[in-house]
């Protein structure tokens, strides 16, 4: 107890190395212990429930019961009943992905480098959204998207739409609604590593003969890749499980490997169905990521 | 063929009438100058005079207001900055953290299409004695390194003009002593027009052929090393550069080849050669190790002119002392000692009499309102009034 008690400072005794490099070795191990706790109580003890359901008896229910009978069959019949959500799943988050990347280089570019003193007011523009539900955001673009708004009567005017032709309950909304959903998670990241760049590297790329375009693909990008790869990530993995976006804009011929899930575990009640279903989104996830980040040859970056 | 044999057309670099104004302040006011091709020039001033800003528009990453910068004959001053044949050590050196040395000195030649540049890379490390450094990241390296690298990286685009924006700023003075003989060196051994930026002046003297001092975005002079700081133009050049004493003081014309100066109720004279002006209001200057110091008028040598005072301060400094005497009027004048074995000491506080020979004194032009100026101009951003 003494050890502990503070003392005042200047006449701090040195205490017996043993002790002292003692606490300072197990300081980190107390840092993380509460964080530690947390993640085994809601995240290890649920994924190990949910690794054992998936390999439940799949003929169980929930009056019956189920059955623990390693049953493995649960992976390939999952994938032969649902492969198109979950093909159709990373086929809309990637579209999503290149439509955010569009939109959100040049904007976090343009907020981080040439902003000036706009640059607070833009950074709260794209997290102003996030403070409404994203529910209520997804439902929004339901009535824009709507038969009867404004959106499809001006396509519809100008022909870009048949008279009878929709955006809601089409690919295209559920795409759009990925896109601008998962915006922010892409354009921080971007942001925050654009906004490191220093300006006078370009100059210098620029005075060593690179014309715009090269000094963008020679430093810019490069310098930007940090950001970029983290960006994409935090966007790709969310939009990729996500089922809002495709139960309020889409129909079922739109629905992703979320809303089988969502619908295995609170619908269907078919738990080993879900759990397994769950895991193989993780895999997949898992596989792309690791698959991105190797292309990408970014180790050190994250 | 070598690659540094390369011929480039022959072509001073020539600036004229260059003004660039950032909203009213005007940074370059109606700037012509010429370089010679193959010199090494430097452009000396203190912050805020428009050195930096009048390399940017010679590099192109600055626009000029009016005016023309001219290589031979034609006019880049509207050129992009990567289609001009100059290129620029920056001070920050702004070196691509995220490519090994070797990349970031490929970089200009890769960016013109050059597919071999191994060979041109590696005697280009040599050049600046870093061999063996082109797989390392430029964090990986010392200021020093960095800096042999942005010139390595500017030097092997062979420009016709090579622009130097204070590239030693960020050195610790022995290695800036160091790089100041190993730049000369190259530029002799490449033979590239150099354009130097600085605000050290003893940098500038210790490399340069020709130095031009700017102020408020004027050049206030320009010349050879020795020239400059022998017989300045302007007391501002007589104080930036080195240290003069300058006493205010009234000219009543030439004769006989000696301009008479009146100062402070003294008779002095100047050989009209070194005299910029010989009529109404002058400075008279002598430099401080132009001047000597002895215990009394009758010890002065015959032809030397002598001020009288009492000396206030004495620092030792190793190759001279220097000392602060204070006239009858006030003013402090510095006289600085060889420390050649032949001086004995002057305590503080006794009377002396400094006297110098009049060859060595200059006389320039001086506002009616301009007193005495003793005191070296301190590297502060500078007025417009001057």
């Amino acid at each position: 107890m003494t050890l502990l008690a503070p003392s005042k400072p200047g006449q701090l005794p040195s205490p017996p190395r043993a002790a002292r490099s003692g606490r300072h070795r197990l300081l980190p191990y107390l840092l993380l212990l509460p964080g530690a706790v947390w993640l085994l109580v809601f995240f290890g003890v649920p994924l190990l429930q949910l690794a054992a359901a998936s390999l439940y008896d799949p003929s169980g229910s929930l009056s019956t019961g189920y059955a623990m009978t390693w049953a493995f069959g649960n992976y390939p019949d999952v994938v032969q009943a649902y492969w198109p959500q979950l093909l159709r799943s990373f086929g809309y988050a990637g579209l999503a992905l290149v439509l955010a990347l569009l939109l959100g280089y040049p904007l976090a570019y343009a907020i981080a480098q040439k902003a000036g003193r706009w640059k607070n007011l833009l950074l709260v523009c794209v997290v102003a959204p996030m403070f409404t539900s994203f529910l209520v955001r997804t439902l929004a673009w339901k009535t824009i998207l709507s038969d009867n708004g404004a959106l499809v009567g001006l396509l519809r005017d100008v022909h870009l739409l048949a008279p009878d032709g929709r955006l809601l309950a089409t690919p295209f909304a559920v795409v759009l609604g990925l896109t601008y959903n998962f915006l922010p998670f892409l354009v921080l990241p971007l942001y925050a590593s654009l906004e490191r760049l220093d300006p006078r590297l370009l100059e210098a790329a620029s005075d060593l003969y690179a014309s715009g375009v090269q000094a963008f693909r020679r430093v810019t990008l490069p310098l930007s890749m940090p950001g970029l790869v983290a960006g994409t990530l935090l966007f790709f993995i969310p939009a990729s499980g996500d089922y809002i976006n495709a139960e309020l804009l889409g129909t079922p011929n739109e629905y992703m490997i979320g809303n089988v899930i969502d619908s295995a575990f609170l619908v269907r009640l078919d738990y080993p169905q879900g759990a397994a279903l769950s895991f193989l989104l993780m895999a997949a996830i898992l596989a792309v990521v690791f698959g991105y980040l190797r292309r990408a040859g970014t180790e050190e970056v994250l | 063929m070598t690659p540094m044999a390369r011929e480039t057309p022959a072509g001073d670099l020539r600036l004229a009438d260059l003004t660039k104004r950032f909203g009213i302040f005007t940074a370059v006011d109606d700037l012509s100058l010429t370089i010679g091709q193959g010199s090494f020039f430097a452009l000396l001033g203190a912050s805020g005079c428009g050195k930096t800003t009048t390399l940017r528009m010679i590099a192109g990453l600055e626009e000029p207001t009016s005016g023309q910068v001219l290589l031979g004959d034609t006019d880049i001053a509207r050129l992009r900055p990567y289609k001009r044949p100059v290129n620029t050590v920056f001070q920050s050196y702004a070196l691509f953290p995220h490519l090994t040395i070797f990349e970031n000195v490929a970089f200009g030649l890769r960016r013109r299409g050059i597919r071999s540049v191994d060979d041109q890379v590696r005697r280009m490390l040599s050049l600046v004695q870093l061999d063996g450094f082109g797989p390392r990241r430029p964090a990986q390296l010392s200021g020093g390194q960095q800096q042999r690298v942005a010139l390595a990286r500017a030097l092997i685009n062979q420009p016709q003009v090579l622009l130097l924006d204070e590239p030693l700023g960020a050195l610790d003075l022995k290695l800036r002593r160091q790089m100041q003989i190993e730049l000369k060196r190259i530029q002799t051994e490449v033979g590239i027009t150099f354009v130097h930026v600085t605000h050290d002046q003893e940098e500038a003297m210790t490399m340069a052929d020709t130095v031009a001092v700017m102020n408020a975005g004027r050049i206030e002079q320009q010349g050879a090393p020795a020239d400059l700081y022998e017989f300045p133009a302007t007391a501002f050049v007589a104080n930036f550069l080195g240290q003069s004493n300058l006493l205010a003081g009234e000219a009543a014309g030439t004769s006989g080849g000696e301009v008479a100066v009146t100062a402070h109720g003294a008779r002095f004279s100047v050989p009209a050669g070194r005299s910029r002006a010989d009529r109404g209001p002058v400075h008279l200057g002598v430099r401080p190790e132009k001047l000597h110091l002895v215990g009394s008028a009758d010890q002065v040598p015959q032809g030397h002119q002598h001020v009288a005072g009492v000396v206030t301060d004495a620092s030792y400094v190793g190759v001279s002392t220097q000392y602060l005497l204070r006239t009858g009027w006030g003013t402090e004048l510095s006289v600085f000692a060889a420390n050649d074995g032949a001086q004995v000491p002057v305590p503080v506080g006794s009377e002396a009499v400094t006297y110098w020979d009049p060859r060595h004194a200059f006389l320039l032009a001086r506002d009616a309102a301009d007193t005495d100026r003793t005191t070296p101009v301190l590297d502060e951003p500078v007025g417009a009034s001057s």
